[in-house]
């Protein structure tokens, strides 16, 4: 059940490079990453890429497969047909380090805006009680691996790199509905934050971050979108804004 | 395609092809495109026409959700179920004028629907990781499409006027002659049950039922409801492209049996 | 190296994982300025593999958990060869540390009441485990990695520099510790990134670097695993011990290769899998051995009672230790009732509905249907061991996790002593949260204890462990040693060694074996001392394994010379010409060090520190007497023995 598969993979740096032409030997039950190995370990020994569990789990080796962003380990190679070539590159909304390895810096600058998790001032460490119900929605996007597929695909940064400083990006985002949904998490400002630092009204719920995500969390449906209509309770809702004001609603 | 400030911006890996992808994604946006363009180009024709849109027997009153609630003078006799608010319109003008630009407001600023224009007709993206063809990009960040934000309120309106349809749905059952039942009754009823499904899913409902609030286990019967506008929720783009088709499929069957071109199939009366 | 780039702090933490970030949010608390560095990304450690969850006996479930409950599952876990005292500093302080979690935002399953939910596992009498699904591992990196982030927003306030106190290196490799005399000055390293040398200038550093699973064949460990922390702390005279101790995972998968070596939790297990051999019988119940005879189900009916019921019925014995379990897939395949792989088959499509599966395992379910086309809701799989935690480690103090070298701490999978002989699941993430806090007070108060004294890096050193990291590129026949032949290539090397370890130092040891191991070994150095690399020094991973195969070969040979010496079997060592285990052994630990200023590895004997009698005294005794030679026995019968233990004998 072996067969030789034709790839084509980019060599190169800042400086430029190509995609480069190699045939390498595919087994049953592979994924490509492990074939991504094996021309490593046969052929381009210095070929750099990234990646850690090999399992789908620490989101380290993000690439583009056939033009779609994607997680080598995650990518079966059944899922190709044994004559089709196959294209490798790194992902094309960050800068390239080498080959396959790219500058995600900008996600981690991103990361360090978002304001952390405020506990609340009244319970010490041990009487935190939250129903079950009401954590599983910042569960689901506490399962993110920051592969940052999502980050890639979009096309807020994907074809607009000015638009990197005022966006946050579908993983900041979720992290912004996580916070936001908290059963416990004592600030009250998150939908002001996210639209005025995060640029969530630069999305436009095209939905690439959620059908890219190896997670498969709802990044849309169950974090953008009610983010966006927290946002117009604070922001574009009149009778919201005046109830808040004469003080109908709590929140 | 626009691509110096995108995929080919300075420090990115140099790649000549704007996309690498080798499947057809071009097909979902085009589909799309024809899908929406179709339904646009039949409501225009039909609303411009402003024929055969009610139709009455002895055991039926069939009213088009086109003309619903049909409220002037140029209303045909027995099709306004409200009253006439306004005196003769003059051609082109929507019978349903009252409504319309709630419903298309409504379907404008859905989520969904905001999605699939945004690709199939802005091309803002045509596809995952296929380059769009602007320079620029703002998103919902200013005026018009800032606007989107009033979703909320197209919801209440889009409900308020689920209630005219259903309305309508109940007096089709009533002809002439009193209570009666066929075809028609099934498929208006069918149509606004999708409009309720597809209504009810809406991602503003989603928010108002329970989603802005944090606990749900403080407020079971609003998680209770949120549930339920969530499973709808599931379906929001399958519902979009039903309920066009069922609202087509409603229109053009009344005009049918209307026109005489078919007789509606009686099972009662 | 004038041109070296330098940066100064007062603790260097080694490693991103649990133990590492713990460890550096407590040195930064202590109001320190710290520095981690990672060979990934920031939040790829390979902690995030951990699935089951956090051990800890906070009586969430059931009322009855207690520390001392904790102490004495780890401790027969360990087969009585744990430190004592780290076991208890473990068990009493897990609690708190998990509750500090919460405040950091991590979001644990909950129960009814709307506490931390907490659930069985293998070795663990209670249901103790806090968990987030079977993303665990997951969610403590990330909470960690949000704390560090909050820590740095704090910083930006105050200094204006989010990095002003607390700064993650990411992607950098240490390839050398540096001393000043006998006390640590700081770590000499590379980013992978550019292939440039830096200098990190400070008096403590932590190791929290993890384990050595890439040594082996077949592995649930990352890249990362390399062992480089183990080699660090014996380049810079520190101790290993307890080497010998490697836990093989019983269910890996073996099947396809896309997945093979990658765990299947015990959860799997602990919800209601079972193990079959190729004759479809339940195997394990054949397996219980004598000192655990009283704690399992004896018939398919009791153990499956114990499900619904856990108070009334005994667990079945696919629940047994890690060790046991793995030893009896072991047998199977070589009894020739394996799977067509080379495992046994695991199955849990039978006992549960798709699902309940789906809702109680969602990542292994996602993980394999996605990964490997597999659906572990219809089909029962191929498992079988891996390697996946190493015991053994740096011999540290257990209350400050300080080393034999002043000023070098190590914390989580890369010390040694806290789990003996073997580590049950759950107390890993545990462990990291406990001794990882702990070094990084320990590292606190050593750095205010040196005052205005700061060690420094002599320039004669900084010469040579540059040198010696660029030797892979000097392959030519000029600069290679002396009789060595053509240049090697470091995957070739690095597959061998994989291939010497698994089938000579694997899960089964015989003297023959593993005599032959060192023998391949010490040729295998001289190969990786060839390896030659191609290209530039920019992120070029043929370099970057080339260095990494000395640590592993450092490693591989503590562990052979470890496994040699120690003649019965316990826990994660296991001889074949040894099956007993002997409890005249219990108390001997091994330590692997390195002969000052040679490449000579020694192994000497240490005894294990004794047990105090009222934690001896946590036990029945009739249960220590499998353990612990008469001798050692007898200070439960002086007149400081508790009245349970006289209880236990009447």
């Amino acid at each position: 059940m072996s067969y030789q598969a034709d790839f084509k993979v980019w060599r190169g740096d800042t400086d430029g490079g190509d995609l480069a032409d190699y045939t390498v030997e595919v087994n049953e039950g592979e994924v490509l990453l492990d074939v991504i190995h094996r021309l490593q370990a046969t052929q381009a020994p210095d070929l750099a890429v990234r990646w850690n569990c090999k399992a789908g789990k620490c989101g380290s080796c993000s690439a583009e497969v056939n033009g779609k962003p994607s997680l080598l380990c995650m990518t079966r190679m059944n899922t190709f047909v044994p004559e089709e070539t196959v294209t490798v590159t790194p992902l094309r909304t960050f800068p390239v380090v080498r080959d396959l390895v790219t500058d995600v810096s900008f996600n981690y600058k991103k990361a360090l805006q978002i304001p952390a998790f405020a506990p609340p001032k009244d319970l010490a460490p041990g009487e935190y009680r939250m129903a079950q119900v009401d954590v599983e929605r910042s569960q689901e996007f506490r399962k993110c691996i920051e592969c940052f597929l999502c980050q890639t695909v979009c096309h807020v940064v994907r074809d607009h790199d000015d638009n990197k400083t005022a966006f946050a990006g579908p993983r900041f985002l979720i992290r912004a509905a996580e916070l936001d949904m908290h059963p416990l998490d004592a600030r009250t400002d998150r939908a002001e934050f996210a639209r005025d630092e995060q640029g969530i009204g630069m999305c436009n719920i095209t939905k690439c971050c959620t059908e890219v995500c190896p997670e498969h969390i709802k990044i849309t449906d169950n974090a953008i979108i009610p983010m966006k209509e927290r946002v117009v309770d604070r922001k574009y809702d009149p009778l919201v804004w005046l109830g808040s004001k004469i003080g109908l609603r709590k929140s | 395609m626009a691509t110096e400030n995108g995929v080919d911006t300075a420090g990115r890996a140099s790649i000549t092809e704007p996309t690498l992808r080798t499947d057809r994604w071009w097909i979902a946006p085009l589909v799309t495109f024809l899908g929406l363009s179709a339904f646009v180009l039949y409501g225009l024709i039909r609303t411009a026409t402003q024929t055969n849109y009610f139709v009455e027997g002895a055991g039926f009153s069939y009213l088009s959700p086109f003309a619903s609630p049909c409220v002037t003078d140029s209303c045909l006799p027995g099709s306004s179920h409200f009253g006439t608010w306004f005196g003769k319109f003059p051609a082109m003008v929507p019978l349903a004028i009252v409504t319309l630009p709630f419903l298309l407001g409504f379907r404008l600023t859905c989520y969904y629907y905001r999605k699939a224009y945004y690709r199939a007709f802005w091309l803002s993206p045509p596809a995952c990781a296929v380059p769009e063809p602007h320079g620029t990009y703002t998103g919902e960040t200013r005026f018009p499409l800032i606007m989107q934000n009033a979703h909320r309120y197209f919801f209440f309106m889009a409900v308020i006027i689920s209630l005219v349809n259903t309305y309508d749905a109940v007096k089709a059952f009533h002809g002439t002659e009193g209570f009666g039942f066929g075809l028609g009754n099934v498929v208006l009823v069918g149509n606004v049950l999708l409009l309720w499904s597809y209504t009810l899913g809406c991602h503003s409902c989603r928010h108002i039922t329970a989603g802005r609030i944090n606990h749900f286990s403080r407020h079971p019967v609003r998680y209770w409801l949120y549930q339920r506008a969530s499973w709808l929720n599931g379906r929001h783009m399958q519902l979009a492209w039903t309920t066009l088709g069922t609202l087509v499929f409603t229109d053009a069957y009344i005009a049918l049996v209307s026109s005489g071109t078919i007789n509606d199939l009686r099972f009662i009366g | 190296m004038s041109s070296l780039e330098k940066h100064s702090y007062d603790v260097i933490v080694i490693g991103a994982g649990g133990a590492g970030l713990r460890a550096a949010i407590e040195a930064r608390e202590q109001g320190l300025r710290v520095a981690i560095l990672c060979k990934s990304l920031f939040g790829k450690a390979h902690t995030v593999m951990a699935e089951g969850g956090i051990a800890a006996s906070m009586g969430n479930v059931n009322s009855k958990d207690s520390w001392q409950v904790h102490f004495c599952d780890s401790l027969r876990g360990g087969k009585f060869l744990n430190n004592p005292r780290m076991v208890e500093l473990h068990a009493k302080e897990a609690p708190d540390r998990v509750w500090e979690l919460e405040t950091y935002g991590a979001l644990f399953d909950r129960t009814k009441d709307g506490k931390i939910s907490q659930r069985n596992f293998g070795g663990h009498e209670y249901p103790r485990l806090a968990h987030v699904g079977d993303r665990t591992g997951l969610e403590l990196i990330r909470t960690f990695q949000q704390k560090i982030v909050s820590l740095q927003q704090d910083d930006l306030a105050e200094y204006g520099d989010a990095e002003a106190r607390l700064k993650v290196f990411a992607e950098l490799t240490v390839t050398e510790l540096v001393k000043d005399g006998d006390v640590i000055a700081g770590a000499f390293g590379y980013y992978r990134e550019t292939g440039a040398f830096v200098l990190f200038e400070a008096p403590a550093v932590i190791l929290a670097t993890g384990g050595i699973g890439k040594s082996f064949k077949v592995t649930s460990n990352s890249w990362e695993y390399t062992g480089d922390g183990h080699a660090l702390a014996l380049r810079a005279g520190a101790n290993l011990i307890n080497m010998e101790f490697v836990q093989f995972h019983p269910t890996g998968m073996v099947w396809p290769p896309s997945v093979k070596g990658i765990l299947v939790t015990e959860s799997v297990r602990g919800d209601g899998g079972i193990l079959t051999n190729s004759e479809g019988k339940r195997f394990m119940f054949d397996y219980v051995p004598d000192v655990f005879v009283d704690q399992y189900a004896k018939t398919e009916a009791e153990g499956d009672r114990w499900y619904e019921d856990q108070e009334n019925n005994k667990r079945p014995p696919e629940l047994l230790p890690r060790d046991e379990v793995a030893r009896a897939i072991n047998s199977e395949v070589k009894a020739g009732r394996g799977s067509p792989h080379g495992g046994v088959f695991l199955d849990v499509s039978s006992r549960l509905s798709p699902e309940v599966i789906r809702k109680k395992l969602p990542a292994m379910y996602h993980q394999f249907k996605e990964l490997a086309d597999v659906d572990i809701t219809a089909t029962h799989f191929e498992v079988g061991p891996t390697c996946h935690y190493v015991m053994g480690g740096v011999e540290v103090d257990a209350d400050t996790e300080g080393t034999a070298v002043p000023g070098l701490f190590a914390c989580g999978e890369v010390s040694g002593g806290m789990h003996g002989a073997n580590r049950l699941g759950g107390n890993s993430l545990s462990d990291l949260l406990v001794f990882g806090r702990r070094a990084g007070t320990g590292a606190a108060e050593y750095v205010a204890g040196l005052g205005d004294k700061r060690p420094s890096a002599s320039e004669a050193d900084l010469e040579a462990a540059g040198k010696a990291a660029l030797e892979p590129f000097h392959a030519d026949a000029q600069t290679r040693p002396a009789g060595s032949a053509t240049p090697e290539n470091p995957y070739t090397v690095h597959t061998e060694l994989q291939q010497v370890m698994s089938d000579l130092v694997g899960i089964i040891r015989r003297e023959g074996e593993i005599s032959e191991a060192l023998e391949k070994l010490k040729g295998l150095r001289v190969r990786a001392e060839n390896a030659a690399v191609e290209g530039h020094r920019q992120f070029n991973p043929g370099w970057h394994l080339a260095l990494d195969l000395r640590s592993m070969l450092d490693v591989s040979e503590c562990i052979a010379k470890a496994a040699l010496e120690r003649q019965e079997s316990r826990g994660g060592h296991t001889r074949e010409d040894f099956p007993i285990m002997d409890p005249n052994w219990r108390s001997v630990n091994l330590i692997c060090s390195l002969t000052p200023g040679t490449n000579d590895m020694v192994l000497t004997r240490k005894p294990v520190p004794t047990i105090p009698v009222e934690l001896l005294s946590l036990f029945k005794r009739s249960e220590l007497e499998k353990y612990l030679t008469p001798a050692e026995l007898t200070v439960l019968d002086g007149p400081n023995s508790s009245s349970t233990v006289a209880g236990e004998q009447a």
